[in-house]
Formats: C-alpha cells, sequence, structure tokens
C-alpha cells in the first residue's frame, strides 16, 4: 500500500495534518479555558479552597491518592471522599478530617500507611473546604460511583 | 566512529543506564511497599519512592534522547559537532541537577523541600511527574536550551537531512511544552488541564518525533537501504502521530472538569493513535526484509524491531484499551493507567534508548562491527529477560486493574479502596516478580558489556 504514496505527500500529510490538528487543538483550548470556570464553580473558589490546593501540592498528596482519577493508585480517590466519608455535610467531613489526620499513621501492621504531615488546625480544615469544591466539579458524571 | 565529537554521547549513554538501574530498583522496593506497607515506612514513604521511581525515568530518557542526538547528528549532517565542550559541560550540569534532586526527595521531607526551594514564589511542586523542586526545573530549561543551541548550530552548518529536520521538531517542542510545568492556577482543573499539556504532549507527540527520528537512523545504519525510502516512511508515521496524539490530549479530558466534546473528539483521535506505531513495525520489518547490507551488530537491529513491537504493544494496545470514553468512565484512575504506562514507557522510550545504545556504544568503544558474539549472544537473553518481564508485570497490572473496576464500580456489592485492594495482593505478587526479572534483566545486558571475544 505504502509504494503509491511519494515521500512528498508524506511530507505534507504530515505539515498539513499536523498544523490542522493544532489549530483545532487551539481552538478547542480556547474554548475549554472559557468553560472551565463555569464547570468548576469558580464562584465558591475561596481564598481557603485555594490556600487547601497550596496545601494538597506542598505535602504530595498526588503522589499517593488520585484526584478526578489522577495521580498514584496506593490510596483511595479523593474527589469525591466528601461524599464518601463525610456524607456530603460540610461539618460531618471537617469533623472527620480532623480527627483522621491526627490519628495518621494508623497503627496497622502491614496496612499501607499514610505519614503523619502535622498539619495545624486551620490547614485541615482549608484541605478539607479544597476537597469539598473538587467534588463540585462537573467531571461528566464521573467517579461511577461513591467508591470511587 | 565518523566525527571525534560524537565521542560526547558516551557519558550519556553510560549516566542512562545507570539512572534506569535505579530507576527499576524503586520500582521494585514500591512493588514490595504495594504489598507489605510497614516495608521502609516511614523511611521512605510510597509518594516519595514513587517520584524517585518516574522522575529518574524521564531524566534517563532525557539522558538517553542527548546522548543518540549527540551520537547521530554529527553522522547526519556530516559535520563535527558545533560544540563539543558545551555538550560536556551541559552533561555535568544536568547530572549534578539530577543528582542533587533525587537526594532531596530521599532526605527531606517534601513539605520542608518546597519551603527550602522557593516554592512560595513560583508555586510549581506537588504535581505527579512535575515534581521537581523550582531550581531543578529552571536547570532543566537551561540545560535543554544549551543542548538545542548545540544540535541547531551543528544542523545549521552541515547537510540537512529528513531524519535532523524532525528530530529538531522533536527537540523543540519538548522545549516548548516542558514551559507549561511553571504554570500552575490556583483552579485545579485548569490547572489539570494545562498540566497535559507538558505531559501528554510529550509522550504522544514531540517524544514520538524523536523515537521517529533514532528508529530511522539506526535502520539505515542497520540495513543500508535507501535513504529516500527510509524518509518515506518516516514522514508517514510523523504524519499519523501529529493527526492523531495532538487531539489525542483530548483522551485525558473526558473525566476531569472539562467539557463534553472532548469524550466525541478525544475517543475518535486515539483511536488512530495505534496507527502510527502499526506502521512502526511495518517499518522496522520491511527494511529489514529489503537490507542491502548484513551488518555484524544483529542485536542492534533485534533491538529496533523489538522497540516497534513493544511501543505497539504498550503506546497502541494498551492505550486503545481504554482511550474510548464509555470505557474510560469504568478504568479512569485505576491500575489499568499503570499497565499501559508501563509498557509503553518501557516499550517505546527505553526500549528507543537501548537502540541506539545498542548500535553506537560498540563503535564508541572502537568495535565498528559491533560487540563480539558471545556478548551480544548474553545481550539477547537481557532482551528477552526484560520484554518478559515488562510484559508480566504489564498483564499482572491489567489483571488488578480489571478486578479493582469489578470490586469498585460495577454492580451493587460495591467495596471499597482499601478492601479491594487487599484482595489483589496476591497479582501485586506476580506483578513484583516479573519487576525482579526485569531487574535480573538489566543486570545480565550489563555484564554483555564485560564479555570477551574468546581467544
Amino acid at each position: 500500500m505504502t509504494e503509491r504514496i511519494t515521500k512528498s505527500m508524506a511530507k505534507n500529510i504530515y505539515y498539513g495534518g499536523g498544523m490542522f490538528a493544532l489549530l483545532i487543538f487551539l481552538g478547542l483550548t480556547l474554548d475549554t479555558v472559557h468553560q472551565i470556570p463555569k464547570r468548576s464553580n469558580q464562584v465558591n473558589m475561596t481564598e481557603s479552597v485555594v490556600e487547601g490546593k497550596k496545601i494538597w501540592e506542598n505535602n504530595n498528596c498526588v503522589g499517593c491518592h488520585t484526584l478526578i482519577g489522577e495521580g498514584a493508585y496506593y490510596a483511595p480517590e479523593l474527589m469525591n471522599v466528601y461524599n464518601r466519608r463525610g456524607d456530603s455535610n460540610e461539618e460531618t467531613f471537617k469533623g472527620y478530617m480532623q480527627g483522621w489526620m491526627a490519628i495518621q499513621p494508623l497503627d496497622i501492621p502491614n496496612r499501607r500507611k499514610m505519614p503523619q504531615f502535622n498539619l495545624t488546625e486551620q490547614e485541615v480544615n482549608s484541605l478539607a473546604d479544597f476537597l469539598i469544591w473538587t467534588s463540585k466539579v462537573d467531571a461528566n458524571e464521573w467517579p461511577p460511583t461513591i467508591e470511587g | 566512529m565518523k566525527y571525534s565529537s560524537q565521542a560526547v554521547a558516551k557519558p550519556y549513554f553510560i549516566f542512562a543506564l545507570i539512572l534506569l538501574a535505579g530507576e527499576l530498583l524503586f520500582g521494585l522496593l514500591m512493588g514490595v511497599q504495594y504489598i507489605y506497607g510497614d516495608f521502609l515506612f516511614p523511611l521512605i514513604p510510597f509518594n516519595v519512592l514513587r517520584m524517585v521511581h518516574t522522575n529518574l525515568l524521564i531524566v534517563l530518557l532525557l539522558f538517553g534522547f542527548m546522548g543518540a542526538t549527540y551520537y547521530l547528528v554529527p553522522e547526519e549532517t556530516e559535520s563535527e559537532l558545533w560544540s563539543p565542550k558545551l555538550a560536556i559541560i551541559t552533561f555535568w550540569v544536568f547530572a549534578v541537577t539530577g543528582v542533587l534532586t533525587i537526594l532531596g526527595y530521599l532526605f527531606v521531607p517534601y513539605a520542608e523541600l518546597t519551603a527550602l526551594t522557593f516554592n512560595n514564589l513560583l508555586p510549581t511542586m506537588g504535581r505527579e511527574f512535575l515534581e521537581q523542586p523550582l531550581p531543578t526545573k529552571v536547570g532543566i530549561v537551561i540545560v535543554v536550551l544549551s543542548y538545542l543551541l548545540n544540535v541547531s548550530m551543528t544542523v545549521l552548518k552541515g547537510r540537512r537531512t529528513v531524519i535532523t529536520t524532525v528530530l529538531i521538531t522533536g527537540l523543540l517542542g519538548l522545549a516548548l511544552f516542558f514551559l507549561f510545568a511553571f504554570y500552575v492556577p490556583d483552579n485545579l482543573i485548569a490547572d489539570k488541564f494545562f498540566w497535559w499539556f507538558t505531559v501528554h504532549l510529550w509522550v504522544e507527540a514531540t517524544w514520538e518525533l524523536i523515537l521517529g527520528a533514532i528508529l530511522a537512523f539506526v535502520l539505515i545504519k542497520t540495513t543500508g537501504v535507501d535513504r529516500e525510502h527510509i524518509d518515506k516512511w518516516l514522514y508517514l508515521i510523523i504524519a499519523m502521530t501529529m493527526v492523531s496524539g495532538i487531539l489525542g490530549t483530548g483522551h485525558h479530558f473526558f473525566y476531569m472538569g472539562a467539557p463534553e466534546y472532548w469524550l466525541w473528539i478525544g475517543s475518535i483521535s486515539s483511536a488512530v493513535e495505534p496507527l502510527p506505531f502499526f506502521l512502526m513495525i511495518l517499518f522496522a520489518y520491511t527494511m529489514t526484509k529489503n537490507r542491502k547490507i548484513q551488518h555484524d551488530n544483529e542485536i542492534a537491529l533485534t533491538w529496533a524491531k523489538g522497540t516497534a513491537v513493544m511501543a505497539f504493544l504498550g503506546g497502541g494496545v494498551w492505550g486503545f484499551m481504554h482511550t474510548l470514553a464509555p470505557v474510560n468512565m469504568y478504568t479512569h484512575g485505576t491500575q489499568l493507567t499503570a499497565a499501559h504506562g508501563h509498557l509503553s514507557f518501557y516499550g517505546a522510550y527505553v526500549m528507543i534508548v537501548f537502540t541506539i545504545i545498542s548500535y553506537a556504544m560498540p563503535i564508541l568503544r572502537g568495535r565498528p562491527h559491533g560487540n563480539p558474539k558471545a556478548a551480544q549472544k548474553r545481550e539477547l537473553t537481557a532482551f528477552w529477560m526484560m520484554n518478559i518481564g515488562m510484559l508480566g508485570l504489564t498483564l499482572a497490572l491489567t489483571t488488578a486493574g480489571i478486578v479493582q473496576i469489578l470490586d469498585q464500580r460495577v454492580g451493587t456489592d460495591l467495596i471499597g479502596f482499601m478492601d479491594s485492594q487487599e484482595s489483589i495482593n496476591g497479582i501485586y505478587m506476580v506483578r513484583a516478580g516479573f519487576g525482579a526479572l526485569v531487574f535480573l534483566g538489566l543486570m545480565t545486558y550489563f555484564t554483555s558489556f564485560f564479555v570477551k571475544e574468546k581467544a
């Protein structure tokens, strides 16, 4: 089949096709950037949520957990941990988070361990706010079940 | 060796292989910690092991690409490297930066590391694969720019070939898309969206150009097939790569907060993504069939063909398995992703580095006809050990992913993540076993360097 294709034809498909794909990609990128604030409820992105994201990053949480399906697969998905462990109730979830973060690492032999990060009460609160905000992002109905 | 400046490739190759040994070692440690949570805890928590594992991979591949470039560009352009001295300085800067970064990961708690390295000035840390402290990221930019300068100046003063053009396009893309590593919006979704501009557009677009160029070079050298013919294939492969790979980024935008149209765009384009890999297999095997010369370095050609096949399996087949949106709904964020990641990074990129090393290293060591037959035989054993190990490991992770999906996501009797992981423990043992085989394969490969011709 490749006999009929010449080098210059192949070259043109590369440049033409590549540029075409790139242009569509750029166009859709602009549209996506435009849509993200609404889909992620950016209006609810409080200072505490932004602070929580920094804490999430500074402790490399993504090195064990997934968040909206991205990250490592060593520990549970956290996009819907607010619904799973907090019953979709802010007060319940924040109480749970304070307790959970404080008792790490759990003393259960050979269970996978989460380190003790020594976060302050306010830091845990921001982290919780960040996870609550994340749980409300429109991710096209993902995750499929509460178990993440 | 036709040009004396090609010799700068040697330290790059050696260092890439040392880093690979480190990468596999940390992979093994992770494999054990997966089964026994207390292993190495709290000395080295999982996130640190993983950071070292993945960062070593990225850096070793960059070293491999750089070595490959410094080796092939003088021969392609028919002129000495613009500045061999700069290439050596770049090597040391990169090596020292890399080693310091890994030591930082291992000996400083991550939160402290962010504070120590001025992350508050420009927060870029704590994102998967891009965990490097700011000074390291800046170092990578400096290294890549000086490398690009060196290569571009050499190409400008010498003969221009399709291989060098494709290679430089790939390198420019690599440099350009890395800049997104410095852009971290406060909005997590925007952050994730642009994070893929570095991650996806590296491995499924620009790096494939580099891969194609290196593969074409080795095929020309080991089969003696006419360059016109090789060039046509190379263009065809990278054309398919660009057409499918750029919009294929969309398969990462299904379920992370981006608009619905990516479900269609991503599914359709990435359904085409196996095609360039399939063409690569046809390419390698057709060139071998039509070869004009019988090169004594047979194992180099074996690696080249192996790269095409394993890249197709890892990138093409294992990618396609979960790239359609309705399937990805269930597979997103499971061990299936890890399975695909392992086989594709190994099959496409680690193997192309082995290919060029297998071809170039004997020449750099004063053996223009390749290593002695006994050494090549040892290398072939290593080739199979590593390939079988990686395939076994991938199949184990795939099984783990399927069990995980059935446990957590399908039906009504769902169990939680930790319970599901416990039910997969046996499979993780199999995975660790195959991982050990890969490591032994690499050790066998190392010994092949020291096999002497029988007197």
